[in-house]
């Protein structure tokens, strides 16, 4: 039961719950860094790590510190700095010890402060643990759709990175041309994501 | 009287000229995800601008006080803040608005727009244009949302306001395809109106983004320099 919930949020938060084209969290760097393949790998590996990180920290502290003193309205205020602050603390302790590793995620680091991806899905998971029925929502639980949430945003990135690419050599109207093109080829790259919907319910029940 | 023209300008341009959503774009996401009905958009853009006025007030308040290294972590506390004050007031006086707008209610602490005003201009100026600056960008916010948030529940659920008006409803619409499709469609037509005017033609969502500064190393900066270069080309020819 435990490894079966464990997938299916897993498949969920990649899937039928993608937070980039089902949830609209991200798009900034959905649109800004997705021209070039390299780009848009090294930005999701960043943001999947820090997603990660940022549950692991929040997680606990939301359940075991601010919930039983009452301070549960703190949330916004205490999540932001908490990520704020493990970003700098990562990007300090790459620089200092995997210097190969900062140079190839380091620029990213700065820009994933204010990625609202990041934040999301630290505060969304907590909404699940309370309205999940089925089974208990975990710790576990809260790491696997973080991680999955990152290879969520890492699948939409390398797509959208190939559709963009195709759309180089295009010839599009000229009021058409750069933003609103990419926005209506993200619209059909999230038409084929609504296929998904109901899927991982029907592969893993549950009930 | 020149000064009063003055501030007046800083409260039209957030409106027209420099609207935050459509010539700008910044704070997409909650663009995209909350316009699925209009009265969604107006409870959004309501509560960003409250929290965008009064953290441009602080902001431009504490401008001298705050050091320059750790500006981004002071902006982030003191948006956090108000972000958390104005969910409070949503909560207490309009629970169905807290609930449709959902986590896009503390997201607003994220929302580039605000970050964009305090860097760009609270730091900068005085208490009362940095007032203006925050409502006139506060209401072109709030209009481009209405504008979208109208398009979208008019095609998808057939209403405005929840008052039905078109028998057929195109589903699509209020689904995450027709949110993008929407705003691709409007960008397309700011920048039809924009190149009639003569102005700059948005090609990236970076130009505007408060964090451009320190990602200059890659992509955004090159974008930057390539439009840049283009417009010295312009000129020169």
């Amino acid at each position: 039961m435990l490894v079966k919930s464990l997938v299916s949020v897993f498949l969920a938060a990649i899937l039928t719950e993608n937070y980039v084209l089902c949830k609209f969290l991200g798009i900034c760097p959905f649109l800004g860094v997705s021209k070039k393949l390299n780009t848009a790998v090294g930005m999701s590996i960043a943001v999947t790590f820090v997603m990660v990180l940022a549950t692991a920290v929040t997680f606990p502290i939301y359940q075991y510190l601010l919930v039983p003193n009452d301070l549960a309205y703190l949330q916004t205020i205490v999540f932001i700095l908490i990520i704020a602050g493990l970003v700098q603390l990562v990007e300090i302790v790459l620089k200092k010890y995997i210097p190969a590793l900062y140079q190839s995620l380091g620029v990213y680091l700065p820009l994933i402060t204010t990625n609202c991806a990041i934040l999301g899905v630290t505060m969304l998971v907590l909404q699940k643990v309370e309205t999940t029925s089925l089974y208990t929502y975990t710790y576990g639980h809260a790491l696997v759709n973080a991680l999955g949430a990152g290879i969520g945003f890492l699948v939409a990135m390398v797509m959208f990175a190939g559709v963009r690419s195709r759309l180089e050599s295009a010839d599009v109207p000229k009021s058409l041309q750069g933003l609103p093109i990419t926005l209506i080829s993200a619209s059909l790259v999230a038409l084929s994501f609504l296929g998904f919907s109901g899927f991982v319910d029907k592969l893993i029940p549950l009930a | 009287m020149a000064e009063k023209k003055s501030y007046l300008q800083e409260f039209t341009k957030g409106i027209i000229k420099e609207n935050p959503v459509l010539c700008l774009v910044l704070g997409t996401c909650p663009t995209l995800a909350v316009t699925t009905s209009a009265s969604n958009a107006i409870g959004m853009g309501v509560a960003a601008t409250a929290v965008l006025i009064c953290s441009n007030a602080v902001i431009s308040m504490l401008r001298k006080v705050i050091p320059d290294k750790v500006r981004i972590p002071a902006y982030i506390t003191i948006i956090a803040g108000f972000v958390t004050i104005v969910q409070m007031i949503v909560k207490a006086f309009s629970p169905a608005i807290n609930d449709s707008l959902g986590i896009f209610l503390p997201l607003i602490v994220v929302n580039c727009i605000i970050l964009g005003r305090a860097e760009m201009y609270a730091s900068k100026n005085p208490v009362f244009p940095s007032i203006l600056d925050g409502l006139g960008m506060g209401v072109g916010f709030t209009a481009a949302l209405l504008c979208m948030g109208i398009i979208r529940e008019v095609l998808g659920s057939g209403s405005i306001f929840g008052i039905q008006v078109l028998p057929v409803q195109i589903l699509i619409f209020i689904l995450p395809p027709g949110g993008f499709f929407v705003f691709g469609i409007l960008i397309a037509l700011a920048n039809k109106l924009n190149t009639k005017a003569g102005k700059k033609v948005v090609e990236s969502p970076c130009q505007g983004c408060p964090m451009s500064k320190t990602c200059k190393s890659f992509e955004c900066a090159k974008t930057d320099s390539e439009n840049s270069d283009k417009e010295v080309a312009e000129n020169a020819g």
